[in-house]
């Protein structure tokens, strides 16, 4: 036996004793007939060639959606979005020597490769719509198990796909915890769709032997046929006059993925760029003012007062001894700028001038103990990057800030004055605004 | 042979290998420890309606409702007079432009719609303003440019009849 066919059921050959089967229950009419589907497109070699697409654009989006789950450095305390002791370990988390825009990268392509997926992905499920309503439903034990898979597949991709959406929107109306449904569910999708492509395997070698990896993409429309009729069920046996050719299909989709990379990636790549994502979330300018930029969450929202972050204010610094600093005081000490670019989970990025004192600086001045993680507390009570560790060769790192100026002027309240802290490569909420209290803490 | 045999009759009364099998209990296992997680916090059911509402969402109502509008779409044109427009199919130049649009349309609606706009807020400081507004003038020239493509190659089909 072949390799790849160990995994493949009966269904894709033909039935070898077709006399010994029961006699099937009466077909239903519409969409149960095989003639009822007539796009002459259809067939194992366009659904094939959908599906070889998306194994690579599949597999970008799971690794930089898997490595943007690591950055959080769930290990540390306090910081996991997913209960530890249900997760597998952290396998890659960046090197302090990568460029600070590394997060910017990964997220923005995980946010913007996956948005672009969108339009492959509906067409794949397109092309295989007749096989929802194959009859009998059911031949055999493994045809169930297979049509089980299928719905687990189907379900699972269309919610990863919709839950990334509306997350990159703000918009949450399912009333499911995001981190959940959006990281499990990816478990559930990508283990489905490694099982399927490995039983699809043999379906799509056979497909490329009988039509040729890319010759179907040479005919233009008046060479375009229909694929002969076989036991996948996918090719029509009534198709109608095509009415567009092969690639004329695949360049429609392909042209909806340039269409979304247009109104999306400006808000990753920033810069002049940003203007240009007309429908992006972030793809807005609002001023050319030094605290203009994209805000993460605002002071209303984090019910920060003025009062709070007035004359009073001092950030609580814990080592081996402790101090209470004001921004005064802050601003006595050593300063230094970094370039830094700040990335949020939901794919958007901004660089900016930073100015502050160096974390390592604080961590001098109060004796962290050797190997310490720096936890960073605000004066937000609630919610996310309200209590964040951060990895010692994280604020060890020289650009790490906690910053009290930006682009030259004063932080705006709503980017965390103030103080607020900056390290490079962390997804953005890690980069706690507000900040009452900075404690290193032995590992 | 006996284990042929066995192997064979496996394969007989199941319809597939017993790796087929192994597989998908392994694959099956992973999904429904993933799912209980889900739903260790949403609740079981919700993540069953939330899976299979998807798929019935997209299965039997999105997708018949964008291949009803393509066939009555192309059953419109093809009762139109058959003129010059004969020559160059025209139901493309309305294909094209109409999926790319609402492509956008499904993939931003919460940002279009205003729907998102409370969490918007919250989160960037400023309310939804423009998204409308931009989508329909990327649709506009998504319909304007397939249109005038269109003129183009009529007047290219026509040139070519003259000669």
């Amino acid at each position: 036996m072949s390799p790849g066919g160990v995994l493949s059921t009966t269904e894709s050959r033909p039935p070898r004793k077709p006399e010994a089967r029961k006699p099937p229950s009466p077909r239903p009419p519409g969409p149960f007939r095989p003639e009822f589907w007539r796009s002459p497109l259809r067939g194992p070699w366009l659904t094939s060639f959908l599906g070889t697409l998306l194994v690579p654009t599949i597999t970008v989006i799971a690794i930089t959606g898997f490595i943007s789950h690591w950055a959080y450095h769930p290990e540390l305390a306090g910081n996991a979005t997913i209960n530890p002791s249900f997760d597998i370990p952290v396998f890659f988390q960046f090197p302090q020597s990568w460029p600070s825009w590394d997060y910017a990268v990964t997220q923005g392509t995980h946010v913007t490769l996956g948005l672009m997926t969108l339009p492959l992905v509906l067409a794949k499920l397109w092309s295989v719509i007749p096989k929802l309503f194959r009859w009998p439903t059911v031949r055999n034990l493994a045809g169930a198990i297979e049509r089980v898979s299928l719905l687990l597949l189907v379900g699972s991709v269309l919610v990863e796909f919709f839950t990334g959406i509306l997350a990159v929107e703000n918009y949450y109306p399912l009333g499911i915890d995001f981190y959940s449904i959006h990281y499990y569910g990816a478990w559930v999708f990508g283990t489905m769709f490694v099982l399927h492509a490995c039983v699809k395997f043999p379906v799509v070698r056979r497909a490329y032997r009988d039509r040729g990896v890319l010759k179907p993409l040479r005919a233009g429309l008046r060479e375009t046929r229909p694929e002969p009729p076989g036991p996948s069920g996918l090719a029509p046996v009534n198709p109608a006059a095509p009415t567009i050719s092969r690639r004329g299909l695949l360049a429609m989709v392909g042209g909806a993925s340039l269409t979304v990379f247009a109104v999306q990636a400006g808000q990753s790549i920033g810069g002049p760029f940003r203007q240009f994502a007309l429908l992006a979330p972030r793809g807005r300018v609002f001023g050319t003012g030094t605290n203009d930029f994209q805000v993460n969450h605002t002071a209303a929202s984090a019910q920060i007062t003025e009062a709070m972050t007035g004359p009073g204010w001092r950030v609580t610094v814990v080592g081996t001894t402790t101090k209470a600093l004001s921004r005064e005081q802050l601003l006595a000490m050593a300063q230094a700028t970094e370039t830094l670019t700040i990335s949020c989970t939901e794919g958007w990025s901004t660089t900016q001038h930073w100015t502050g004192v160096r974390l390592i600086d604080l961590a001098g001045a109060v004796g962290a103990p050797s190997g310490a993680i720096l936890r960073a507390v605000s004066l937000e009570t609630n919610g996310p990057g309200t209590n964040v560790a951060l990895a010692h060769d994280q604020w060890s790192d020289e650009r790490a800030l906690l910053a009290l100026r930006v682009n030259g002027a004063d932080l705006s309240l709503d980017h965390g004055f103030p103080a607020r802290v900056i390290v490079p490569g962390v997804p953005g909420v890690h980069n706690t605004k507000w900040v009452r209290e900075l404690r290193f803490e032995p590992a | 042979m006996r284990k042929a045999s066995l192997l064979g009759h496996f394969r007989r009364r199941y319809g597939a290998s017993p790796l087929h099998l192994a597989g998908h209990i392994v694959v099956f296992a992973i999904a429904a420890f993933a799912i209980d997680r889900i739903a260790a916090g949403a609740g079981l059911a919700k993540v069953i309606a939330l899976y299979v509402g998807f798929v019935i969402a997209h299965d039997l109502i999105f997708l018949p409702a964008y291949s009803g509008i393509d066939r009555v779409g192309r059953a419109t044109l093809a009762r139109l007079p058959a003129r010059r427009s004969a020559k160059v199919p025209a139901i493309n130049h309305i294909r094209v432009p109409m999926l790319i649009s609402g492509l956008l349309l499904i993939i931003y609606l919460p940002l279009i719609s205003g729907k998102a706009d409370a969490g918007y807020f919250a989160a960037s400081g400023h309310h939804l303003q423009g998204y409308l507004r931009n989508w329909l003038l990327i649709s506009a020239v998504l319909f304007v440019g397939s249109g005038l493509i269109y003129g183009l190659r009529l007047r290219r089909a026509a040139v070519k009849a003259r000669i």
